[in-house]
């Protein structure tokens, strides 16, 4: 709404009152005095100035660079400016050599300056000016602008008033203090504060992890923890700064006999572990919880709920490798986290989804379909009998259903009475509510104002047509001479029905039952578009009831596949188990099972009989197992099988079975419902009913060994999602005082501008701070530079 | 609405005779003759007692609405002076969805008749004042809502009954000294008092409700305009091409609604005077306390600026009083004004109410409002709710309930509460399973007016059913009255819930704050929590929080610390539907808050599933499990199958080079990375 934004803002606030002084030709460095560049610093921005004498030819080359970089300086909200040094200035920022050249990192409200430096000279002199007073922070980075430089300068922020900040690009440099690994970007913690003697060395701890903001932050934190910490508490109780950062703890175990020695070990041992594990000295004599007597280290991970691990190591070299190999796998994991957790939470894995999203721009021919509006709806569905898709353009389930209705409609085109209608429910949001759609996609059928009837079945082509071409007819449909009833079992009646539903179902009845009537009719409506049902009540129903030996009222049942009619009584069965009857009856004895029908027998609760069969099934093994079941030896199962051919994803069932491909035809048990065992049929023998049967009893003794169980997990999130309400409280805790940049009324700065400069100048006591802008075209400008460079590192 | 203003006309003499003829007439007669009862009365015809007469008249409830004027919205037909409205009627969005346009409709009421909509009665984007009236006038007539005109509720007091449904009846009084007994009492009387400022020459000035609207009175005055929002700043605007210069003086800076996003600032459309101000004109602006000022006439009838004290200190005429200009002659207001007029607001009319309802309290504030609590009943007196304008308390510059576009939908929500409490039918929701639970919150945050007007005060409700496998959908629910929930809606919130609410960013707006600034937008999903710009944040909670724990929650945060909490980042065009960008993100919250797997699958991966694993996701469990399973087509598979994300079967088992198996179902392999479509990252 409101965030587009352009060019111009991109200046910033700061740009915008600098203007008033804006002279140079510069296109879009701003140039002021200094005053002016020091009242108008905001708190938390950071800006860089130049400050220079006058326009002198030496220094253009640099203007133009540094005009160059101005727009990506600004993309990091970093303001430019240049200031001009007028003769009389004072300001300790204008020198007083003539070519000088600085650059200043300013963040107004800490004014820690990040010093950039390129030889080894120069890192020795801020090292012996800081020893006895403050640690350094010494980073290389390949280039400025890295995503590294970045990391180090955000840190700088927060840290730059406690340590001071030293930067490089100088691979000699980093080669100089003995590391190689110039592709890399490093970060150095110099601990000089403690030392006294100016002769000695800051000891130096190389911080291992990737340099990124979180990664210093917790590096930087470990070197804040004390190096060592005594401790008579129990072991497991103990928290210090580490565990919080996930580090383990390393207890070294002391008595009061060998303290010092052990001490001083403990030292050692903390100096190397260092960034990389809390050290603390356990102090046996006085602890109250009991540990092994031999254990000289107690090692504890930083996860809760892990137990600490008594060690006994003979030297410090296995303690510090104990604790690096386990640290190490924590890092490439904590990496792993860092590196692919952030990118691979985009990265669509939801399968509907990401196949819509990929699909999106192929064009669909929705023109076959019609689209109805609130305006048009009504109209339309009391026009015409009508199926309705409601859907959502944005849900993706939607999308990938839409596609097999548009198929639906390429096959049916000109063929059918039905009118193929579509509403997309986030344009018509209260015709969808009106017409009790709350949830997508959803279909429904509206025949000759009735009720509309909504569709249940598996949501793809094949099964809405079917859907579609039963509800051609009425349900059930009424039969009105017994010829007709003789034709409607044979399938002659609805001969192009058949190929849809493989059962005609016929309900007989005498005249005057009506209550079995109306339940046989409530139960036809209901399976209306799954299954033909038809009624037959006239005067001489007996002669059908005779025929087929059924007692009124009753179910004929006709299959037509095996050509078999059977009868079912149905005294006294109500509607819902009328329902009841007739699914039951479309369940086959043996099926293929296939995606579509799964769920139907699933439903039986019973393990699976699968025969995997790669093409049709052999008729042997069929009928040894047809046999089976006719002897009531499966009953405890369900018997089916799977044609590879038909059903590719058979393949990948096997394969979670078994490791490698079993060959074909294989038999297995699923037991699903209780246990997930799965049992597999011995390859070696043939399919046979005895062989079968002597299997199945051995698994019904428990006598078979399973070859997998299914796993029984839950079905877990993916993966993890942001956590904003921890990102919150960080951003609390670390910026209690930021705030959203607030624009300073004009009047205010003008009247307190003196005031300003001299507060501010009261707060930069020691402007140590020189980040040198210098790669930015470094093959253009760098040999022109470089002696000036060198000129005024003496400075540092 | 102004119901009482009678009394006004009548002066003190009307008022004794009610007085005087309420023992006499009600209540003697009363004991006997129970006076005619009703179980809701709305006080005032305006927009909310409208709405609120619509939402009992669809629901069969017995009630009437008492409205002094002869036709509804009598304060239209008034205000404002210079009969532009400033509330937005936008009749084209691109859109279709009905809902959605609501949100870019501020003046229409809720109703199931589309005829019913503003757009119909005006084509002015800022549209005529009288469109309004003649809008709720057609609104009541053609809904038939049962409206008394020309009743004036003069007096309001208690009748303590144990039978009555909140422990006592609310008699109303009308001008004839009818009463009327009620057991609900819906005030929607608005805010029409003139708020007045007690210095001394407050008698000079004029005040907006009477002040001339034709600018040929203005001609070559000087003019001082007390006051600094829309009220003044309109009657400035209709004036500032004829004077000689508008001064405008009042106690605060001036607050412009961009700056604030609330509505009730200073809008863009009249700020015509600053514009000018800033550009060197004579106009301007100037800040100061009023009680602290001092109007008087001079010898030539023009008014003088003065301080308070001065008068004070001497007693003489009005020429000789001390100026500030006599000691400091570069006083900004030391020329002569022609014209002094007050623009400083309106207040709600507490004097028809009796003391024993206790609406008012002491402060500064309750002054201009009705003490209500956040579900809009008084805190004073069970049963009493305020509506519309004069519950704006509830949300005073937050939020939009104190105008016809927010409160619309606040009437709505008390008239939910009120159908649970009295008649026991329970907050309208949908039940759904939990695989449609991404969806659900999908699109309401795309359509939903309500959540978007009144962001930050209603917000939809999701409650768990046992084990996350379902959960019902709440609308509109006043969320600081979340700890109330079940006694309110009758719902059970047993097994944890999440909260819909619209937020803009804690830090973005406010007076004086330049919401322009760069990077004000966030484009990444995972800075999403910075988003400045309204968009969605929804809370998840195990346990429904407390009362005390809603109420001391900490400081800027609209609702208490929650379990987990997601943002939406914010969008643009507030279109929501970005695959990767909104949703994916949405769904890992989701799923991380229930600890569940909740993407779709195609029926061919259920079945796999089905058949590998004992446990199925949701999305299997309740669609393939249930026959119906997304089928999918060739098209969609090789997509699939090109992503990683689904596996060509046709070739498994067939001799691998790599040998491995990969782990079936929960971790297919995420295979290519797929370049999210981040629009956001390029309109920076």
């Amino acid at each position: 709404m409101m965030s587009s934004s352009f060019n111009i803002f991109r200046v910033g606030i700061s740009f915008v009152i600098m203007c008033i002084f804006y002279k140079s030709a510069v296109d879009s460095l701003s140039e002021l005095s200094p005053q002016k560049y020091f009242s108008t610093l905001q708190p938390g921005k950071a800006s860089l100035a130049y400050f220079c004498q006058a326009d002198s030819p030496r220094t253009s080359i640099f203007l133009e660079e540094l005009n160059e970089a101005v727009t990506p300086l600004q993309d990091y909200g970093i303001s430019v400016a240049k200031v001009n040094c007028v003769k009389e200035e004072t300001s300790r920022y204008c020198g007083k050599e003539k070519d000088l050249m600085k650059a200043y990192l300013f963040s107004a409200l800490l004014f820690n300056e990040v010093k950039y430096i390129t030889t080894l000279e120069d890192l020795q002199n801020i090292e012996n000016a800081l020893k006895g007073k403050a640690n350094i922070a010494f980073a290389y980075v390949r280039a400025i602008g890295t995503p590294e430089h970045r990391a180090v300068m955000e840190a700088a922020f927060v840290y730059g008033t406690t340590y001071q900040f030293v930067l490089t690009t100088e691979t000699a440099l980093l080669e100089s203090i003995g590391n190689e690994d110039i592709e890399n970007a490093h970060l150095y913690f110099f601990h000089c504060k403690q030392v006294l003697d100016l002769t000695l060395q800051c000891r130096r701890t190389l911080m291992e992890q990737p340099l990124t903001t979180l990664n210093i932050h917790q590096f930087i934190k470990t070197m804040e923890a004390p190096l060592l910490t005594e401790v008579t508490e129990d072991p497991q109780q103990v928290s210090t700064i580490h565990l919080q950062l996930g580090l383990p703890l390393v207890f070294i175990v002391s008595q009061q006999a060998t303290y010092e020695a052990d001490r001083r070990t403990a030292e050692w041992v903390a100096w190397r572990l260092l960034g990389k594990a809390g050290v603390l000295l356990l102090l046996r004599d006085s602890l109250e919880v009991d540990i092994p007597q031999h254990a000289n280290v107690v090692f504890r991970r930083a996860e809760e709920g892990v137990p600490a691990e008594f060690l006994v190591l003979d030297d410090i070299d296995s303690l510090i490798s104990h604790v690096e190999s386990n640290v190490h796998v924590e890092e490439i994991q904590e990496d792993e986290d860092e590196d692919t957790k952030s990118p691979n939470m985009d990265v669509q894995d939801d399968e509907v989804a990401e196949t819509v999203y990929r699909d999106r721009k192929r064009p669909l021919p929705l023109e076959l379909t019609v689209e109805l509006t609130e305006e048009t709806f009504n109209t339309t569905v009391v026009a015409s009998d009508s199926i309705v898709l409601f859907y959502a353009g944005w849900q993706a389930v939607s999308m990938a259903f839409l596609q097999s209705y548009i198929d639906l409609a390429i096959k049916l085109k000109g063929t059918s009475t039905m009118l193929l209608t579509r509403v997309n429910c986030a344009d018509w949001s209260d015709l969808c509510t009106k017409q009790n759609v709350t949830e997508f996609p959803v279909v429904k059928m509206y025949k000759e104002g009735k009720n509309p009837v909504s569709y249940a079945g598996m949501l793809g082509t094949e099964d809405l047509l079917k859907f579609i071409q039963l509800s051609r007819i009425s349900c059930p449909v009424n039969i009105t001479s017994v010829q007709e009833a003789e034709e409607y079992l044979s399938g002659e009646l609805y001969k192009d029905l058949i190929s849809y539903s493989s059962v005609s179902v016929l309900g007989l009845f005498s005249p005057n039952m009506t209550t079995a009537k109306e339940d046989f009719t409530e139960a036809g409506n209901y399976l209306k578009g799954y299954v033909i049902t038809g009624i037959y009540s006239e005067e001489d129903v007996l002669i059908l009831s005779d025929k087929y030996a059924a007692t009124l009222p009753a179910l004929l049942l006709s299959r037509h596949k095996e050509g078999k009619i059977e009868s079912i009584p149905l005294a006294n069965s109500h509607a819902q188990d009328i329902i009841q009857i007739i699914t039951n009856a479309l369940l086959e004895t043996f099926p293929e099972i296939t995606v579509e029908n799964l769920p139907i027998y699933l439903r039986l609760q019973k393990p699976l009989l699968i025969l995997f069969s790669d093409g049709s099934i052999n008729p042997q093994y069929k009928k040894a197992i047809l046999m089976l079941v006719k002897e009531k030896h499966l009953d405890s199962l369900t018997p089916c099988w799977l044609n590879l051919k038909n059903t590719p994803v058979g393949r990948g069932i096997l394969q979670s079975y078994f490791d490698t491909m079993p060959p074909l035809p294989l038999l297995v048990v699923v037991n699903l419902h209780s246990g997930g065992q799965v049992f597999a049929f011995p390859s070696d023998q043939p399919i046979t009913e005895q062989n079968l049967l002597l299997w199945l009893k051995k698994l019904e003794a428990g006598l078979e060994n399973h070859i997998t169980i299914l796993p029984a997990q839950e079905w877990k999130p993916p993966l993890p999602a942001y956590d904003f309400l921890s990102m919150m409280d960080a951003a609390a805790s670390q910026h209690p005082t930021r705030k959203d940049p607030e624009c300073t009324k004009e009047t205010d700065v003008q009247e307190n501008d003196k005031k300003q400069h001299e507060d501010k100048s009261a707060i930069i006591k020691e402007p140590i701070e020189t980040l040198r802008i210098k790669h930015w075209n470094r093959s253009n400008w760098f040999k022109e530079g470089e002696k000036s460079f060198r000129h005024d590192n003496k400075e540092l | 609405m102004r119901l009482a203003a009678a009394a006004r006309l009548w002066g003190p003499p009307g008022l004794l005779l009610t007085f005087a003829l309420h023992p006499a007439l009600c209540l003697r007669p009363g004991r006997t003759a129970a006076p005619p009862h009703r179980d809701y009365c709305v006080l005032g015809a305006g927009p909310a007692g409208l709405q609120m007469a619509y939402f009992l008249q669809r629901a069969g409830r017995d009630y009437a609405v008492f409205e002094r004027a002869p036709r509804p919205g009598s304060f239209f037909a008034r205000y404002p002076r210079h009969r532009r409205l400033i509330s937005i009627n936008k009749r084209h969005t691109g859109k279709a969805n009905a809902e959605f346009n609501l949100r870019h409709d501020w003046n229409s009421l809720l109703s199931h008749d589309p005829q019913l909509l503003f757009r119909h009665y005006s084509r002015a984007y800022f549209p005529d004042a009288g469109d309004m009236v003649r809008y709720l006038g057609d609104f009541a007539d053609r809904l038939r809502l049962r409206v008394l005109y020309n009743t004036t509720i003069a007096h309001v007091t208690l009748d303590k009954d144990r039978q009555a449904w909140n422990g006592h009846y609310f008699i109303l009084t009308d001008q004839t000294g009818q009463a009327h007994r009620c057991s609900v009492l819906l005030v929607a009387t608005g805010l029409w008092v003139p708020n007045q400022v007690d210095f001394p020459g407050s008698e000079h000035v004029e005040g907006y409700e009477s002040v001339s609207v034709d600018p040929r009175d203005f001609e070559g005055q000087n003019v001082l305009i007390l006051g600094r929002g829309n009220s003044a700043f309109e009657t400035a605007e209709n004036i500032l091409g004829v004077t000689n210069f508008i001064h405008m003086l009042s106690r605060s800076r001036v607050r412009l609604s961009w700056a604030t996003h609330y509505v009730g600032d200073l809008r863009a459309i009249n700020n015509g005077l600053l514009d000018t101000y800033q550009l060197k004109s004579l106009d301007g602006l100037l800040e100061s306390d009023l009680t602290d000022l001092a109007v008087v006439k001079d010898h030539e009838g023009k008014f003088r600026i003065t301080l308070k004290f001065f008068l004070e200190e001497s007693n003489q005429s009005a020429d000789a009083i001390t100026l500030p200009q006599d000691d400091n002659d570069n006083f900004a207001m030391r020329v002569a004004y022609d014209r002094v007029i007050r623009c400083l607001g309106w207040k709600f009319d507490f004097s028809i109410f009796n003391k024993s309802l206790r609406l008012s309290s002491s402060g500064e504030f309750s002054k201009k409002y009705p003490l209500v609590k956040a579900s809009y009943e008084s805190k004073g007196s069970r049963g009493l709710f305020v509506l519309g304008t004069a519950s704006h308390s509830v949300d005073y510059r937050k939020s939009a309930g104190g105008f016809i576009h927010g409160f619309r939908y606040t009437v709505r929500a008390v008239h939910r509460l009120l159908e649970h409490r009295h008649h026991r039918v329970p907050w309208p929701s949908t039940e759904h399973p939990i695989s449609q639970l991404t969806n659900s919150i999908v699109r309401r945050v795309n359509e939903a007016s309500g959540l978007y007007q009144m962001f930050s005060v209603l917000a939809d409700i999701i409650l768990l059913k046992e084990n996350a496998t379902a959960f019902e959908y709440l609308e509109e629910f006043p969320m600081q009255m979340l700890a109330q929930l079940e006694t309110i809606t009758g719902r059970k919130a047993q097994h944890g819930l999440f909260v819909i609410n619209m937020e803009y960013g804690r830090n973005f707006s406010g007076p004086d704050k330049d919401v322009f600034f760069y990077d004000r937008s966030v484009g990444h999903t995972e800075d999403a929590w910075q988003s400045n710009f309204l968009h969605p944040v929804i809370y998840y909670y195990r346990h429904l929080p407390t009362e005390q724990e809603v109420r001391f929650r900490p400081a800027d945060w609209a609702l208490p610390r929650p379990t987990a909490i997601h943002h939406i980042v914010e969008d643009f065009l507030t279109d929501w539907t970005a695959p990767v960008g909104h949703i994916l993100p949405l769904r890992r919250f989701l799923e991380n808050c229930l600890d569940t797997d909740l993407r779709s699958f195609y029926a061919e991966s259920c079945f796999l599933f089905a058949l590998t694993h004992q446990k199925l996701p949701p999305f299997c469990q309740q669609g393939y499990l249930r026959m119906q399973g997304l089928m999918g087509t060739e098209s969609l598979r090789r997509h699939g199958i090109e992503s990683g994300l689904l596996r060509d079967y046709a070739t498994v088992g067939r001799p691998r080079e790599d040998g491995g198996q990969r782990p079936v179902g929960s971790s297919p392999a995420p295979g290519l990375p797929v370049q999210p479509l981040d629009g956001n990252k390029e309109e920076l």
